[in-house]
């Protein structure tokens, strides 16, 4: 059911190692994604917005005039399997790196893609990623410096929570967004009265919510990858939870609540990206993406969808397929719908690799996400 | 006082699960000498069963018949015949390797033909809550215990007080002397198999919704099994009950009241303990074998 967009890219490939002619008329941009494991919800939904900008791309004559060649390679939301991926793609000298979306296995990968001195376009939120000073590392969502900022405002004028509990994964994603968590709730006085580590594929949440229950915090903030969070959330309905459950992006993705059914309803948080904005391009890609592959598009197609276009626009600019004039240009640079319509909302890269952009305010009603406000630009 | 009665409830939920799929396990062993490594997979599959039928438009108590149905030809039948029997004559190492073999093709072949992505399955009963001295008990965990219970009352009534039970234990003690008896051990080599079936997809139905349907499930689920076996007694039903129940109680108890970071660890602690202080399992007897 997943597997009419895998056709293409394959094709391409083959075709690419068989004809010489045809190697030359296209440019190498492999991603390398979480297509199982715990992952795979993050890495599919990224995989076919990336497909559907590529064959967009590809059917207008590609960019400057050679069409898009990028062979899937799954890292079974291992580092390790990620890294090999990585590793394998470099020897073939590609322009971009597409992926992947976990972020241990980006900070594993960008070590090698900086020496190869090749652009990466990822999909993970760990802050640690743009912190390393890494030239060659791009991101298509906010970061958790840039997010949780915005959480910790909604907690303290939104929510008006004075106590807080804090769930979070054990992994990079999670680890990252728990010590920026507690660091904004720190500077705004509001105390974090429960701190639970939870595992990445963890199934079983029935002793964490009593944990949660116990804390009595005024909201409780959740911050695991998609299956997690909708277990969670059906295990919190069951025990009955009565305490705002606030997330950020994932817990409101609409993967989620297909999972968590009646138990999303009335989850609120921070939307970065949202196929649900009330904006008319976004709305468009939604549904082109959802009459592609049958299904709603989360957070991580717009990501995917929008990486192609960055590259698109970026290689356009500089007008030559050169990776470190790449990564060069890309900092420091602007995309506005206008001048490339792909990119769908007007996003900002800084010299460390972090996009800015407008993001959300959400709340799940009746299963379905709904915004309740339009957050400006950082930077603005 | 409360919460430790919520973690208790669904402790023993979870248990429970884990002690029929454990129940499973010691029932193979016991008439075949068959170590199923493929326990958690055959855990996984019911479930997409169930889906695909409720796709095709039947209501969730035929779908879960249908899963049943379908587990007892595909998990139960066509399991010994087609793996079992072929790979029993060489001995229990190939059998096991051929198990483990099986895990993977069955786990592949999930996430290649239905999706790598998890899917949501119905839960038995509504999610209600119940107040028991002061402590909100889900409706759904009661539920669950409450099948698992049901489950075993009438797997030890048929073992222990049907004429087919009794030939299926004698079977399991002496496969020899229950053929100069007149009992079809063939026969009732498979009806074991076909049990197995039974339990794991009725596991499968029960945990599918605190789970969600997903290829991966089976990894976790067989372990713990495996080890509730091993700690109960890997040649006792009632052993692999208890092992099931510590396990479930023990893993809630620990993560909320000493660390969720190594919750994974206390069953492997018990385990090692068992071993080398008891090594037959809590409820096990000990197996002295010629060589």
């Amino acid at each position: 059911m997943l597997r009419s967009g895998l056709f293409a890219p394959v094709i391409v490939a083959g075709l690419s190692l068989a004809s010489p002619v045809l190697a030359q008329s296209t440019v190498y941009i492999p991603a390398i994604l979480e297509l199982s494991g715990a992952g795979a919800v993050s890495g599919t939904n990224f995989r076919d917005g990336m497909l559907l900008a590529i064959d967009e791309i590809n059917a207008k004559g590609g960019i400057l005039g050679k069409k898009i060649d990028t062979p899937l390679l799954d890292t079974q939301s291992e580092a390790g399997t990620s890294r090999a991926q990585v590793q394998k793609v470099l020897d073939n000298k590609p322009y971009v790196v597409l992926g992947p979306v976990f972020s241990g296995s980006v900070l594993v990968d960008m070590l090698l893609t900086q020496q190869a001195e090749v652009p990466e376009i990822v999909g993970g939120e760990a802050a640690a990623i743009t912190q390393k000073h890494n030239p060659y590392v791009f991101r298509t969502s906010f970061g958790q410096q840039f997010s949780m900022p915005k959480i910790g405002n909604y907690m303290r004028d939104g929510v008006k929570a004075k106590t807080v509990a804090v769930l979070w994964v054990n992994n990079d994603f999670g680890k990252g967004g728990r010590d920026t968590f507690v660091k904004e709730m720190n500077s705004r006085d509001i105390k974090v009265v429960a701190d639970i580590s939870t595992e990445s594929g963890q199934a079983d949440f029935s002793a964490d919510v009593v944990k949660l229950k116990a804390a009595n915090a005024d909201a409780i903030f959740v911050y695991l990858n998609e299956e997690e969070s909708a277990r969670f959330l059906r295990e919190a309905k069951k025990q009955g939870i009565n305490k705002p459950l606030i997330g950020e992006t994932t817990l409101l993705g609409q993967k989620v609540i297909d999972l968590a059914g009646e138990a999303a309803n009335g989850v609120r948080g921070h939307v970065g990206l949202t196929v649900d904005a009330p904006i008319p391009a976004v709305q468009e890609f939604a549904a082109r993406f959802k009459k592609r592959f049958n299904y709603a598009c989360d957070h991580n197609g717009i990501k995917g969808y929008t990486a192609v276009y960055f590259i698109k626009h970026v290689t356009e600019k500089i007008g030559k397929f050169d990776s470190k004039a790449f990564a060069q240009a890309a900092h420091g640079i602007t995309i506005t719908p206008k001048d490339e319509p792909g990119i769908l909302m007007e996003a900002t890269w800084d010299n460390n690799g972090d996009i800015d952009r407008i993001s959300f305010l959400g709340e799940v009603v009746d299963g379905k996400q709904k915004i309740v406000e339009t957050l400006p630009k950082l930077g603005k | 006082m409360a919460s430790f009665i919520q973690l208790l409830v669904s402790g023993l939920a979870t248990g429970a699960i884990y002690a029929l799929i454990a129940v499973g396990f010691t029932l193979l062993w016991q008439t075949s000498q068959t170590i199923n490594f493929a326990q958690g997979e055959f855990v996984m599959l019911p479930a997409f069963f169930v889906l695909a039928a409720m796709n095709a438009g039947a209501p969730f108590w035929l779908s879960a018949l249908i899963g049943i149905a379908l587990s007892i030809v595909i998990l139960g039948m066509l399991f010994k015949l087609v793996i079992v029997d072929p790979m029993h004559k060489h001995g229990v190492l190939p059998l096991v390797i051929s198990t483990i073999a099986l895990s993977l093709f069955l786990k592949e072949g999930a996430k290649d033909f239905y999706s790598s992505q998890a899917q949501p399955f119905p839960a038995l009963v509504p999610a209600t809550d119940i107040h028991i001295f002061d402590a909100v008990v889900s409706t759904q965990s009661l539920a669950v215990l409450a099948v698992a219970i049901a489950t075993v009352v009438v797997l030890n009534l048929l073992l222990n007080k049907t004429r087919l039970g009794r030939q299926m234990q004698a079977t399991a003690q002496n496969p020899t002397l229950a053929r100069i008896l007149g009992i079809s051990v063939r026969r009732m080599v498979l009806y074991t198999f076909l049990l197995n079936a039974v339990l794991v997809a009725i596991a499968s139905i029960l945990v599918s919704p605190i789970y969600l349907v997903k290829f991966t499930n089976g990894e976790t689920l067989g372990i713990a099994a495996f080890i509730a076996a091993i700690i109960g007694g890997f040649n006792q039903v009632r052993g692999a009950i208890l092992g099931g129940i510590i396990l479930g109680v023990l893993d809630n108890l620990s993560a909320a009241y000493i660390s969720s970071q190594y919750r994974g660890a206390f069953p492997l602690i018990i385990l090692i303990a068992v071993i080398l202080l008891r090594p037959q399992g809590l409820l096990g007897r000990i197996e002295e074998r010629t060589v």
